[in-house]
């Protein structure tokens, strides 16, 4: 019963990140790109998760917690940029 | 006493510095608690000229309190939104707010700010110069006057009692 | 590993994909930039929050020790939310961005993004 509902989740996390992808192409402003950019990695580290429940192993989770805190100040960096032009004041 | 104030500037900091850190590694060996007592000493010591004055936390039993009521308001909240989602869009009434705030400081308006932002279709957008007008945008505002209500009286008091401000 | 534990991780991991399956079905069915800002920032949330539990519990009972790496993640993720939200809610009222012509109180975005203080004349 695990292994279905785990290739059930991959497959709406997998169809979640097809209809970010659509998004970011279509826009159609910088702050809606920036959101779906966002939602992307986010839900990249829900994909890495299941996955390290597919493998049974937990070394992949460093690589969610870097995906989460570079995740984070890479939005913080975008919206500072487009509010004031400029990165670091 | 004033050694110790001049090594250790922020004592709760280096607690929960030494905690995060021995969490990430996930490992109680001696020589990762030696690495993460130095961590926890030097990293207060090179950023104490950035901190600044915060409120401190008068009541911590009512702030588990909220914490908790917080996390069921965001589960609650969550499904409201999906429902909201899945639902004809065309019906949906959106709107903006200015809600006056009670608090003062910073750190109790941020407080407020980010449980307005992960509770039922409310996010707060900006907040005024002054300090007094908290701008939120909602999803689907039926009524201004109830939403403020419940924000105030769900919210904000509790908050105005944890800080005593 | 038992039945009910079985059971409960698929509840865990079902939620979770359909949560974020809206949040991501929000961001392309809303109608404009503010109303977007709120599928991803507050279902996709609970939906990785929901996976986390699954996976923590998966640890718990499968290798018989607690990682509370993904504790660390599941905390980052609420802290960080709420604060993506807000940042992009300002770019959106700094860039001028149009919202949909039935949003109540449009007129506050103009003063708001001046930071200023409502006048009460107009409500």
């Amino acid at each position: 019963m695990l292994e279905i509902s785990l290739k059930i989740a991959l497959v709406m996390i997998s169809i979640a990140l097809i209809m970010n992808t659509f998004s970011l192409v279509r826009g159609p402003s910088l702050p809606e790109r920036i959101l779906s950019l966002d939602t992307l990695y986010i839900n990249s580290i829900g994909l890495i998760l299941i996955y390290g429940i597919v493998q049974a192993s937990s070394i992949n989770f460093e690589a969610a917690l870097l995906i989460a805190m570079l995740g984070f100040v890479s939005t913080a960096a975008l919206c500072k940029y487009l509010l004031r032009g400029d990165i670091i004041e | 006493m004033s050694f110790v104030r001049s090594w250790l500037p922020r004592p709760f900091l280096s607690l929960v510095l030494l905690i995060v850190w021995l969490l990430m590694n996930n490992a109680f060996s001696l020589g990762q608690i030696l690495l993460g007592l130095i961590l926890a000493m030097g990293i207060p010591l090179l950023t104490e000229p950035l901190q600044t004055q915060q409120m401190a936390v008068k009541r911590p039993l009512k702030l588990i309190k909220y914490i908790m009521v917080l996390m069921w308001d965001i589960v609650v909240a969550n499904l409201a939104v999906a429902k909201l989602i899945l639902g004809p869009t065309k019906a949906l009434q959106p709107g903006f707010i200015a809600y006056p705030l009670n608090l003062t400081g910073d750190l109790p308006i941020t407080l407020l700010a980010s449980t307005i932002s992960l509770t039922p279709g409310t996010l707060s957008a900006e907040v005024s110069k002054d300090k007094e007008w908290l701008y939120i945008h909602a999803l689907d505002l039926p009524n201004e006057q109830a939403l403020i209500d419940e924000i105030k009286q769900r919210y904000e008091t509790p908050l105005k009692e944890i800080f005593q401000c | 590993m038992n039945f009910a534990i079985e059971l409960i991780l698929s509840l865990l991991l079902l939620l979770g994909g359909s949560l974020i399956l809206i949040g991501s079905l929000g961001l392309i069915r809303l109608p404009d930039v503010y109303t977007r800002l709120h599928a991803p920032t507050k279902a996709t949330t609970l939906g990785m929050g929901a996976i986390l539990i699954a996976s923590m519990l998966f640890t718990l009972f499968d290798q018989g020790s607690l990682s509370v790496q993904q504790l660390l993640i599941t905390l980052f993720l609420f802290i960080s939310a709420p604060l993506t939200g807000h940042l992009l809610a300002k770019t959106a009222m700094h860039q001028r961005l149009k919202q949909i012509d039935k949003t109540k109180n449009a007129d506050l975005i103009e003063v708001a993004r001046d930071r200023k203080a409502p006048n009460h004349s107009s409500d």
